[in-house]
């Protein structure tokens, strides 16, 4: 299929549990540049979904619309319709910051607050409101991060003390503290070492029994290792020469890997492209 | 030295001498002009230290003998009228205190928000560049002018001299400088850890109170210090808001003594004992000075990021 | 889309639309923010206004005729600013031409390396300790120091080039070279500030460049570096005048407050600065408002030079 906005008919089959997402006809602009053309996708309750593609082909763009976190950059432009629980994300009634504490994000780089371990998850807690006993939601979270053996006898030093794999998985305990029902992986694992990628993979595994969890990743034996449902992002030419993203395929990871229906993806997973 | 010279000479390095023969292909000439030019540079160094290494002696040789010949009563006492011998200066020790920290109780809010303003909100927006504009100006409106003002909003207000108006005419001065090392402290705070904040959906102000605003709070110490040094040191906008008083303030509302007006007033009067007794205020405010702005530094060395 | 969908707890809309104490104190704090940032971009204009206001009485009695007028007289309040805006002027201007050298001079020294780190770091902090130093200290340090240290030498030059117009009155004791000199001092930590950052930041390309053709140093640093940073330089020099215009304790305690122009830099002169800070406090009525209305006219003179000083340090930045 070489017209980007014909919509993928591989969708339909891949997911027939709960859509928790639902992305339709989505373009997103800077300014006039236009970044993801097209997009349709739907997100299933419980399922870890990679995106996957050459870079710049829109994918952390695309991901960065399901908690409007463009928002953040003024001349950023959402055209189509993304809902939530069928509830368009960009209706004017809705506050952004309700959509992040549903819709909890890890980023590419350890971004843990300049703050104690346990303040880094106390506080994203407190922001929302959480009343009950925190010491108990701090073990907790730790613990479904999978750090709690490493830092509980340190809880008072500040996050920015532990090494890149743990401060990565201290954002994923204060994301999982907020009990978000969908968790955006932007490439979480870019900048550890082998064994902490490892570990935070692992994890994906068990917090998909609790969470809808959305990863970008540029690594494809990570999509095939963590993923349900993959999609195949690519960037085209478009008039004037500028390139924009797109989705190509949108299947179980295992189809996509193994039996792709898109030239384009079978070269991409096949290492013979980009 | 001719042009031409110069050609040949570059044509010769570049092609028949190794880089660290250049020395020697250099002329006369050349070599003058760089030792002509180090030697000026070395005297412009020495001329600009020697004023300082004058006023340092003077401060020294004729601050610090008052200082121990009247210790402490220059500290205790209240400042002597003329022909009279002694006294000291408390009052203006105190009102100096005081008028600074009105100014930074006022420039402090005031300059730590708008700060939050230009580099949270606005982002380089029309407003914010607007505002950055007006505090670069700002810095540069001369300290007497930051007095008439304060006297026409305050002192004809107020019906009096205060305290109160000279803390508003220094706050005048110290606002940019507060908002400039509060917004450095503030962009010095990574991308990342802003995307952290709203990813866990923080508001703005739980962002910025709790995470962002503690982790710049070095840079703003820096800047609050250094604002403090320089009101310390401010003569011409207390002149006609706080006034002086030879006597100890009773409160905001009245005039107040201050070291640098009190500096001021001796200095030009013709008694002996008023002159020596401006020298030691003048050590005092100097050592302040100093004392603030290596706080300043140590301030900056504790920043996060 | 399906029932199944739609989840049973709160909806986003519900949620985003239900009181939330943050929502609104961030909301608050916004507006706040905007309200601060707001005013004290406004306080320019308040204190022009400010100035204004006092001095529109004086405004309407005298009118433009107050720039060319050389009478001060409080009997008869009759007033006019020319003695002030000449001294003002004029000091700033030959504080500048001894500070410009000076303190590019330095300001080379500092961005090169004709002698070790070490030695360098306490001499950068010395000189910037000459900013830390109070005006009203320099003023006191002319009185008593400088000013009978240098009256021998102006004694010389009044001898030997008393025929100059500049030179043509016996030096006294206060008068506007001297305080244009102490001025010098004063403003020179601006100017080796900023131009040291200008030279510093100049790209490495440039010297290695130059120093790839067999330039010398002072070959390097006369043709290429200085030119490369010279917008900085001259962005330091308007800062500098800004200061110099409107310092006003050392003008005051050194110039001698006489409200005449004079040819000669030897005599005494004024400062608008000066004026007002010898003046202001026995002054009401009439005279006040004449006060404001020199304050306004310095006010707008530092406002133009720190405009421009703003536009060419900017695109120095840019370049940068």
């Amino acid at each position: 299929m070489t017209n980007p906005s014909t919509r993928p008919t591989s969708t339909n089959n891949a997911v027939s549990d709960d859509v928790v997402i639902r992305t339709e006809n989505v373009s997103v602009y800077y300014g006039a540049f236009q970044a993801v053309r097209n997009v349709y996708l739907d997100i299933p309750k419980n399922k870890v979904v990679a995106f996957i593609g050459p870079s710049g082909c829109g994918k952390s763009t695309l991901l960065r619309c399901y908690n409007r976190l463009n928002d953040l950059i003024p001349s950023a432009r959402v055209d189509g319709k993304i809902t939530y629980q069928g509830i368009d994300l960009y209706d004017p009634k809705v506050d952004p910051v309700e959509v992040r504490r549903r819709i909890g994000m890890v980023f590419q780089r350890p971004n843990p607050f300049p703050k104690s371990i346990y303040e880094n998850i106390a506080f994203g807690a407190r922001v929302n409101g959480y009343k009950g006993d925190m010491d108990e939601l701090v073990e907790r979270s730790l613990r479904g991060a999978a750090l709690w053996e490493e830092v509980k006898d340190k809880l008072k030093q500040s996050g920015l003390s532990l090494s890149g794999g743990q401060q990565q998985r201290l954002c994923i305990a204060r994301t999982i503290a907020i009990e978000p029902e969908v968790i955006l992986m932007d490439e979480p694992c870019s900048a550890l070492d082998p064994i902490s990628t490892l570990r935070v993979e692992d994890l994906m595994h068990d917090l998909k029994q609790r969470f809808t969890i959305i990863i970008v990743t540029h690594n494809m034996q990570q999509a095939s290792r963590v993923a349900d449902l993959t999609g195949f992002f690519n960037a085209e030419a478009g008039e004037g020469g500028s390139r924009f993203g797109y989705l190509v395929e949108y299947d179980r990871t295992e189809h996509i890997f193994n039996a792709p229906k898109e030239q384009a993806t079978q070269d991409y997973v096949s290492g013979r492209f980009g | 030295m001719s042009s031409s010279n110069q050609t040949d000479q570059i044509n010769s390095n570049v092609y028949d001498i190794a880089p660290g023969e250049f020395d020697q292909g250099m002329t006369q000439g050349r070599k003058m002009f760089g030792n002509v030019m180090t030697g000026l540079v070395l005297s412009c160094v020495a001329i600009a230290v020697l004023p300082l290494a004058s006023i340092l002696f003077m401060l020294l040789s004729n601050g610090l003998v008052r200082l121990f010949q009247d210790f402490p009563s220059v500290f205790t006492e209240l400042p002597p009228p003329p022909l009279v011998d002694g006294g000291g200066f408390r009052n203006a020790i105190t009102g100096t205190l005081l008028t600074c920290l009105l100014g930074a109780l006022i420039s402090v809010p005031f300059g730590v928000l708008t700060a939050i303003y230009t580099v949270e909100f606005g982002q380089g927006n029309k407003l914010s560049q607007f505002v950055r504009f007006c505090t670069n100006v700002l810095s540069g409106v001369p300290s007497i002018i930051a007095g008439l003002f304060a006297y026409g909003i305050v002192v004809l207000a107020m019906g009096t001299f205060s305290a109160i108006a000279g803390g508003v005419a220094l706050s005048v001065l110290m606002m940019p400088i507060i908002i400039r090392t509060t917004e450095e402290g503030l962009k010095s705070i990574p991308r990342e850890v802003r995307q952290g904040l709203v990813g866990i959906g923080a508001t703005n102000f739980q962002g910025v109170s709790s995470v962002i605003l503690p982790a710049s709070l070095p840079f703003v110490a820096t800047g609050v210090t250094l604002a403090l040094a320089r009101a310390a040191g401010e003569t011409a906008p207390l002149l006609f808001t706080a006034l002086f008083n030879q006597y100890d303030s009773r409160g905001l509302r009245e005039p107040i003594a201050t070291l640098s007006v009190l500096i001021y007033n001796y200095a030009i009067a013709p008694y002996k004992n008023q002159n020596e007794l401006a020298w030691a205020a003048a050590l005092i405010v100097v050592l302040l000075i100093l004392a603030i702005s290596i706080l300043a530094r140590s301030l900056t060395s504790k920043k996060i990021y | 889309m399906t029932p199944s969908t739609i989840s049973h707890q709160e909806t986003l809309i519900e949620s985003s639309q239900k009181f939330n104490a943050p929502r609104l104190i961030d909301r608050i704090f916004f507006w706040l923010t905007v309200a601060l940032a707001v005013s004290v971009g406004l306080i320019l204009l308040w204190i022009t206004w400010s100035l204004l206001s006092i001095a529109f009485p004086a405004i309407a009695e005298f009118n433009i005729g107050f720039l060319f007028s050389q009478v001060w007289n409080p009997v008869e309040d009759a007033y006019g600013a020319l003695p002030q805006i000449y001294g003002t002027i004029v000091s700033s201007i030959v504080a500048l031409l001894f500070a410009i050298p000076l303190g590019v001079g330095v300001a080379v020294f500092l961005s090169e390396n004709f002698l070790p780190r070490k030695i360098l770091t306490p001499i950068a902090f010395v000189i910037e300790l000459l900013a830390a130093i109070p005006s009203v200290v320099y003023g006191m340090w002319g009185i008593f120091v400088f000013i009978p240290f240098i009256l021998p030498g102006l004694q010389a030059i009044y001898g030997t080039f008393g025929w100059l117009p500049f030179f043509s009155t016996q030096p006294s004791t206060r008068q506007l070279f001297a305080t244009a000199l102490v001025l010098a001092i004063m403003i020179l930590p601006t100017i080796i500030a900023i131009s040291r950052d200008s030279l510093v930041s100049t790209p490495p390309e440039l010297r290695q460049g130059a120093y790839g053709l067999g330039a010398t140093r002072w070959e390097t640093l006369t043709r290429v570096l200085v030119p490369s940073a010279l917008s900085g330089i001259i962005g330091s020099i308007m800062l500098a005048l800004g200061r110099a215009l409107g310092e006003t304790m050392a003008a005051a305690m050194l110039i001698g407050n006489s409200n005449r122009v004079s040819a000669s830099l030897f005599a005494p002169a004024s400062t608008i600065s000066a004026l007002i800070a010898n003046q202001f406090g026995e002054a009401s009525g009439l005279q006040r408002s004449a006060l404001f209305y020199e304050a306004l006219i310095l006010m707008i003179m530092t406002l133009l030079v720190n405009m421009l000083a703003e536009v060419i340090v900017n695109r120095f930045q840019q370049v940068e």
